[in-house]
């Protein structure tokens, strides 16, 4: 087990040997592990202190300089500063790469002001902004460390709590852009994202067991969408599950269902936060107080299949 | 450039934001005839950068904070060579290098893509930082308006600016006192602009913004502080060398009629 947050920590630090790269905080490096660089790197640091807003421009006069700036703070205190993000980074298109730790109703016992549950949605309208939700530290560190290169925009979300770790020693399946698939089958395809990857493995196990074959997908990169992938699940498969610890409206079920809407549509059903806030909660208890566990995937599994024509 | 030279600069340019607004039938001719000895004075007296090539690295900054008050910016760019003067019949065009609000993505010269109040001084400190590790002594100036420092941004960045000893950003707030719907005064007092700044820990001079000698000066008192942020707060007029727009809030987004022009021109000494 290991919290994304951590992948994130040392990507940053493995990519110090960068000279462009530098780090901003805003008095949270302590939680979204950035402060493993600035231990490292002071000279390489910005303290922008409780400010958001300014940290976003900040990052956008330094690569409009020619640096490649790492801002991060939790999801929730990112979306302050989203006119920021969207007229001072994404308009202009300068590589500022943000992230929000400790996004999701998985943020746990905090309550809900702590618990972004907008944060994939918001985002993913800006024009030029790559938006990630990876699940476990080793996919997140891959992410990260592609960045540099990326040369536009991002938002990535990590989460505070530790989940398992796929992908010890597949780094290299680990594409910006690409969706991974985890197991295949052809009855049902789960597509998923960051904790709740987590939960859709659980819930193939478990169809398995009852002989319905789930295909599995971590879709770790919400924008730009892996549209080759659905489009091969959604003929193999011909019913869609997805499932986020993120609202209902606008993240990856909004954009999975956006694109099968305009191209192959098949019965598709959606796992998510329901249009609420959260409260203080466990993990544990939040993910099932929200219907986001893998026996509420079983189930939407098995409405999805039988829709089918 | 000579005093007189500035200001001859900045009567062309005042010309200019007259018949960029006139013929767009749009824009703000208010905050850029306040505006435009300062922007003359900076980038005729001291602004290093080269208008053959725009994206030098190691230019200095310029950063139009308040990008509404782009014809004034544009006048300038047009005068120094990084546009032509023809370039100014796009303000507002579809296509046109010269956009609603100055945007880097469109305009050679522009450093900072502008539009919403309260972005600037943030995106001119990153500029300054760059500087820094870049061991440049490159400057990184900002101009926001009166108004603009209502936003509770501009104090996330005035504090984290001098936290960080930033000698090398540096601020003009064009003081026209005159926003939107108003005086600023009915507005939203800002009460002792000057302490404000002080007591944020920047350096801080006031001058009147349209005083050629005394901006050139503050110029250089402003290159002179190396150790903490600078501002000079700018005394100026809203609609400053037109008579019927000179602290006049209509004329903040309001663009001069085919009359007005005329009276306008011939006030700026341009023969019918």
């Amino acid at each position: 087990m290991a919290a994304t947050r951590d992948g994130y920590g040392d990507a940053l630090l493995a990519l110090a040997d960068n000279p462009k790269v530098v780090v901003l905080e805003a008095d949270l490096g302590k939680s979204t592990k950035s402060l493993h660089f600035r231990k490292a790197h002071p000279e390489r640091t910005v303290s922008c202190g409780i400010g958001e807003q300014n940290m976003l421009l900040v990052g956008a006069g330094l690569a409009s300089s020619g640096y490649i700036p790492f801002a991060s703070t939790f999801a929730i205190f990112t979306e302050r500063a989203f006119e920021q993000m969207r007229n001072g980074v994404a308009r202009p298109n300068l590589p500022v790469h943000l992230c929000g730790s400790h996004g999701g109703t998985h943020t746990g016992t905090d309550g809900s002001s702590a618990q972004s549950i907008e944060d994939l949605a918001i985002y993913r309208t800006l024009p030029n902004v790559v938006v990630m939700h990876p699940c476990d530290d080793v996919s997140t560190k891959a992410l990260t460390m592609q960045l540099p290169e990326l040369g536009k925009p991002s938002y990535m979300r990590t989460a505070r709590n530790k989940t398992p770790v796929l992908y010890d020693g597949k780094e290299d399946q680990i594409e910006i852009g690409k969706g991974v698939t985890i197991c295949s089958g052809e009855d049902v395809a789960i597509i998923a994202c960051g904790v709740l990857v987590h939960e859709a493995m659980d819930a193939a196990e478990s169809l398995r067991s009852e002989g319905i074959n789930a295909t599995v997908i971590d879709m770790h990169t919400i924008k730009p969408l892996d549209t080759d992938l659905i489009d091969s699940v959604a003929q193999n498969c011909g019913a869609i599950v997805t499932a986020e610890d993120h609202s209902i409206i606008g993240g990856l079920g909004g954009a999975v269902a956006e694109y099968l809407v305009s191209s192959n549509p098949v019965p598709m059903e959606k796992i998510g936060v329901p249009d609420r806030f959260g409260e203080s909660a466990g993990s544990e208890e939040m993910l099932e107080m929200m219907g986001l566990k893998s026996h509420h995937i079983c189930e939407a599994a098995k409405r999805a299949i039988a829709r089918k024509a | 450039m000579s005093i007189p030279e500035l200001e001859e600069m900045a009567r062309k340019c005042r010309v200019e934001i007259c018949k960029m607004t006139h013929r767009a039938q749009a824009g703000h001719p208010g905050g850029s005839l306040s505006e435009i000895d300062i922007l003359c004075a900076l980038y005729g007296s001291r602004l290093r950068a080269r208008p053959d090539d725009p994206n030098w690295e190691d230019r200095d900054r310029f950063i139009l904070s308040k990008g509404h008050a782009s014809p004034g910016m544009y006048a300038v760019l047009a005068e120094m060579g990084f546009i032509t003067h023809e370039d100014l019949k796009s303000y507002r065009v579809k296509g046109g290098v010269c956009q609603g609000h100055v945007d880097m993505k469109w305009c050679p010269g522009v450093d900072f893509s502008a539009g919403s109040l309260g972005m600037g001084l943030s995106f001119g400190m990153g500029c300054a930082v760059a500087a820094r590790i870049d061991g440049s002594d490159r400057n990184a100036y900002v101009m926001v308006g009166d108004g603009e420092i209502q936003e509770g941004s501009i104090w996330e960045a005035a504090m984290a600016a001098a936290h960080h000893e930033l000698g090398n950003l540096k601020l003009f707030i064009d003081c026209n006192g005159i926003q939107n719907d108003d005086f600023c005064e009915a507005q939203m007092r800002m009460f002792d602009i000057p302490a404000k700044w002080n007591s944020f820990g920047w350096a801080v001079k006031v001058i009147d913004g349209h005083n050629m000698e005394e901006i050139v000066r503050s110029l250089e008192w402003m290159d002179s502080i190396t150790d903490k942020p600078a501002v000079v707060v700018a005394k100026t007029v809203k609609g400053k060398g037109v008579s019927f727009m000179e602290n006049n809030p209509a004329f903040h987004g309001a663009a001069p009629s085919d009359e007005q022009l005329q009276l306008a021109l011939s006030e700026l000494g341009v023969k019918a």
